[in-house]
């Protein structure tokens, strides 16, 4: 599903290199975590994938089934199923939470050709959701992100990928800033939406998450580059051992 | 024809040294028609005097720093086509109406001036009547607005204005009065003097909305006494390029609440003048705008200019002050809370923030607090910046095109002031309009602007 071949990103302003030549293949119905120590480029993957602005690909190419991702927009990116789940979501004062979404599923569902979901149909199947993940009414109503716990925000977030059901999901560090219990109620709720023709990119610097989140597939990222992949057992060599030893061997 | 007392007072105010600005005064009140006066006859000249004192603004007074106050101080307007009329805000609420074309009132066009609980009728049809209850306050709030600044537009306007709305309320009156302003001429020289009194205990809202003159010179005096409530909304015609000035003198007894809201959409040059008095313990102020800029359609410059004195104890005051500028326009907020000895438990906010599409546009802000009582809480704050460019890929990164994510930072940033708008119905009606216009205005970004022939 999601193909990374040989990409080279700077930043845009400053003769700096982040990432130099990262090899990544993940699968439909796969979940592939990427760790790493600060500063290995993780973010910028998810940046440079999902469309930030402030990054140059000097080489290299990612395709989503197929399609390069590199030449989109970020709004055609998430509409042909690119979903990325912040580290930090944002806060909007002033835009309501249920207003942004239905904004944002129509928006997709537009761009893609289908049929807008009425208010009827929208409130319904927000409601649905949002009850999973223990999100009430109140939240909902409440401008996006504002006043929002650290747990509440990330709950937000997936509720916002169960509404957009992309079929690539990138989340970019999800556990920080959880207690064990939001941990819990995130990772039941990405755990729902695993399916055969849905993949996932965990971007993780703890091991903890992938307790809840079982991945297939674990990659370890360094200066900018998946230096080790292997399973689910190299999660725990990384908990036991720290980032020091692998990469020393990697050398 | 001009009124021989009033012209009587017109003489310099200093004999034998003619001032810089006093042929430039003499030439304004030449171009204007001013009227005799019955009952407000005192009060002209009383203004004609004040404004011989104070003279024409000039570059060097220091409220007008930032404005330049020449396109006002010309004997006459420069002729402007006024902009189509696509005025449909507040048309699904039950109000009465009150339509000035050209700054005459249009009676055919009007409601039936009546009502349960008010008395409303025009300036110019209450002149002649002797003991008016207007005539304590027509050019009264104006004149004891004009210390320590000096406002000589608004003594120009107590002099020149021939029309206006008195209301009186004595009661709850559940219907908005909405006043429509429309021009036709294109050269337009608009003066408008509207006062009003609510009674211990009145509601009023007040909607004006529409297009007044090339240039116009407004004057509200409001009048609250105990307890009453007044809305005021102001939501001049979008997109015309107009010359606007402002002013609100507003009296506040104890427990009442005053709240005014102003939308501007383009135009060339408006300046808006508030002048506060929070006169009774317990009284609640609140003063907010909206202003969208594109120096495209017509050289923006947005002036408010803020002045609110609490003078009585546990009074609430806060400025809400928002304005999007893009292509050179130009957005100035001048606000100040004065705290009088005495005046405890003030609590005084002032928020005046900018939001720049462009390098090209500025946003000036000159925040001023002096206090004299020592139990208060006042504070202040000014933003200038862009658009949150983490804020719009998020949005972006949830499949919302940039066009729409743009509006929706916009309404974001709006969306303080426009809370400041009690009445929902009202508040959505803005909003509805504030959306249909920066969407048009996004799928369209060029120089043409629907609306503008």
């Amino acid at each position: 599903m999601l193909e990374i071949k040989n990409l080279h990103v700077k930043l845009e302003d400053e003769d700096k290199q982040i990432l130099k030549g990262v090899e990544l293949t993940v699968p439909a119905g796969q979940v592939h975590a990427i760790m790493g120590p600060n500063g290995s480029g993780k973010s910028t993957l998810s940046y440079v994938l999902s469309g930030r602005d402030g990054y140059e690909v000097t080489e290299g190419q990612a395709t989503l089934d197929g399609e390069s991702l590199l030449e989109m927009e970020p709004e055609e990116r998430a509409a042909a199923g690119l979903f990325l789940a912040f580290q930090y979501p944002v806060e909007i004062p002033g835009v309501g939470n249920m207003t942004f979404l239905r904004t944002a599923v129509n928006a997709q569902r537009k761009a893609r050709g289908e049929e807008e979901l009425s208010s009827a149909e929208f409130l319904k199947l927000i409601r649905e959701k949002a009850r999973k993940l223990k999100i009430d009414a109140e939240m909902l109503k409440r401008p996006v992100n504002v006043g929002f716990s650290g747990g509440e925000k990330k709950r937000n977030e997936i509720l916002q990928m169960a509404m957009l059901e992309p079929r690539m999901c990138i989340l970019d560090e999800t556990d920080s800033g959880l207690d064990v219990d939001a941990m819990r109620l995130v990772a039941e709720g990405v755990n729902a939406l695993r399916s055969p023709d849905r993949a996932f990119l965990v971007i993780t610097h703890y091991q903890r998450l992938l307790d809840h989140i079982r991945p297939d597939v674990v990659h370890i990222m360094a200066d900018g580059r998946i230096v080790r992949t292997g399973g689910p057992e190299l999660a725990l060599e990384v908990e036991q051992n720290g980032y020091g030893d692998l990469l020393a061997e990697v050398g | 024809m001009a009124d021989t007392a009033v012209l009587a007072a017109q003489a310099p105010a200093v004999e034998g040294r003619a001032r810089p600005g006093d042929a430039a005064l003499a030439a304004r009140l030449d171009a204007l028609d001013l009227p005799r006066g019955g009952f407000t006859r005192t009060a002209r000249e009383d203004a004609a005097q004040r404004l011989q004192a104070m003279g024409l603004p000039g570059a060097r007074d220091e409220y007008w720093r930032y404005t330049d106050p020449a396109p006002f101080n010309a004997a006459r307007p420069q002729p402007a086509e006024p902009a189509a009329d696509a005025t449909t805000l507040f048309t699904g609420i039950e109000r009465l109406n009150i339509v000035f074309v050209d700054g005459r009132l249009d009676a055919a066009a009007s409601d039936a001036l009546a009502a349960e609980g008010v008395e409303i009728e025009s300036l110019a049809a209450a002149e002649a009547r002797a003991d008016h209850w207007a005539a304590g306050l027509y050019g009264r709030l104006e004149a004891a607005g004009q210390a320590p600044v000096k406002r000589p537009f608004a003594a120009l306007n107590t002099l020149a204005a021939a029309e206006g709305v008195l209301i009186r309320v004595t009661g709850r009156l559940e219907r908005p009065v909405h006043i429509t302003y429309r021009r036709s001429a294109a050269d337009a020289d608009v003066y408008l003097h509207h006062v009003v009194k609510l009674e211990d205990g009145a509601e009023l809202t007040l909607l004006e909305t529409g297009a007044i003159g090339a240039r116009s010179n407004v004057v509200i005096e409001a009048d609250l006494g105990r307890g009453a409530r007044f809305h005021h909304i102001g939501a001049k015609r979008a997109n015309d390029p107009k010359l606007g000035l402002g002013h609100i003198f507003a009296r506040v007894a104890a427990e009442a609440l005053f709240k005014s809201f102003t939308l501007s959409v383009n135009g060339l040059m408006m300046r808006n003048e508030a002048v506060i008095d929070i006169a009774g313990d317990d009284a609640v102020a609140h003063i907010a705008a909206a202003v969208l800029g594109d120096g495209d359609i017509g050289r923006f410059h947005h002036d408010d200019t803020v002045f609110i004195t609490h003078a009585a104890e546990r009074c609430e005051s806060r400025q809400v002050f928002k304005k999007v500028l893009k292509n050179g326009a130009e957005g100035i907020f001048q606000g100040k809370i004065l705290v009088k000895p005495g005046a405890q438990k003030t609590d005084g906010y002032q928020i005046s923030q900018g939001l720049l599409l462009d390098e090209g546009s500025q946003f000036l802000a000159k925040p001023e607090l002096e206090i004299y009582a020592d139990d208060v809480k006042c504070s202040h704050g000014s933003t200038t910046g862009a658009l949150d460019e983490t804020a719009l890929f998020y949005l972006r990164s949830r499949g919302v095109p940039k066009e729409r994510a743009v509006v929706l930072l916009v309404l974001s940033f709006l969306a303080d002031a426009l809370d400041e708008i009690e009445d929902q119905r009202l508040r959505d009606d803005i909003l509805g309009r504030l959306e249909d216009w920066l969407t048009a205005r996004a799928g369209n970004p060029g120089k043409a602007e629907p609306g503008r022939a």
